[in-house]
């Protein structure tokens, strides 16, 4: 479980919505609200976040050698689905306290006969009175080839 | 804003490496799956791939100039296909029920699909949406 303070930020927000291809805000709107995905950049503030660079500690990417081996696994997890229930606006200047916790876990088959192994995180984010502001479930996917399916490829 | 209303739009019609670097910085999401040509070529991959979640945030922006930015209760996606640098994205959204909670609050129920250049589905979701004026505890 990790738990996080996630402060809200006018300029993070206006920079999120030129990333989303959005025209620039006005920073300094009293009625600037968040856009509806906003949340997933307080990953900024999570201490176990691990794709970012930490000083002092080696970083998968590349820099004067080439990394990334699909044999260790490098790209294998992908993201399935992300929802989001919205219980009051994200504005700046609020704090948000950020849990997040593994929720289910299940197994398809893949069309290769190899196995999809899936894994749900669930993550409340509530306000400095501890309601209830956003609460999202994302899952996540990794496929597991069997030997049979390796045997194949 | 009645059942059978639909939205289009374009989203961008040639997703840029640097747009999927933006949305990194931003987010915090430096996975070099997403930001790192030579980590995505060696790890198998044709070149970097877009972050599920810029779709899901490029296709909300469109969603909210429709919808209202503060109006949405619920927001959600599968991700579908892998977006790619030079992609064409553009999003379908429609009005599948407009309905009335407990509250008296009207609220539409929304299906949102964004393709790729080739048509292929690339996110599928939904989003529920308040309309009109607004209750509790929202402005």
């Amino acid at each position: 479980m990790s738990r996080y303070q996630f402060p809200v930020e006018a300029a993070q927000i206006a920079l999120f919505v030129r990333a989303a291809g959005g025209a620039d805000v006005d920073i300094s709107d009293p009625a600037l609200a968040a856009p509806p995905t906003f949340v997933q950049s307080g990953g900024q503030f999570d201490p176990e976040w691990p794709f970012r660079l930490r000083p002092g500690q080696p970083w998968l990417g590349s820099g004067r050698e080439p990394t990334g081996d699909p044999a260790a696994g490098d790209g294998s997890i992908l993201h399935a689905e992300q929802h989001f229930e919205y219980f009051r606006p994200v504005r700046p200047g609020m704090v948000l306290t950020v849990t997040t916790e593994p929720g289910e876990t299940w197994v398809k088959r893949s069309r290769s006969g190899g196995e999809l192994r899936f894994a749900e995180l669930r993550t409340e984010y509530r306000d400095g009175e501890g309601r209830l502001v956003v609460a999202a479930r994302a899952v996540s996917v990794t496929p597991v080839p069997t030997a049979a399916s390796k045997e194949e490829q | 804003m009645n059942k059978g209303d639909r939205f289009e739009r374009v989203l961008t019609a040639d997703l840029t490496r640097t747009q999927i670097v933006q949305y990194a910085g931003v987010s915090g999401d430096y996975n070099p799956v997403h930001t790192d040509e030579v980590f995505a070529v060696h790890a198998g991959f044709p070149s970097v791939f877009a972050h599920g979640m810029l779709t899901m945030a490029m296709t909300a922006q469109a969603l909210t100039d429709w919808l209202g930015g503060d109006h949405l209760t619920r927001y959600g996606v599968r991700f579908k296909k892998q977006v790619w640098p030079g992609d064409r994205l553009s999003v379908t959204a429609e009005v599948e029920d407009v309905r009335t909670d407990d509250s008296g609050q009207q609220l539409a129920e929304v299906t949102v699909t964004t393709r790729n250049g080739a048509g292929e589905e690339v996110l599928a979701g939904y989003v529920t949406a308040r309309l009109g004026p607004q209750t509790g505890a929202r402005p």
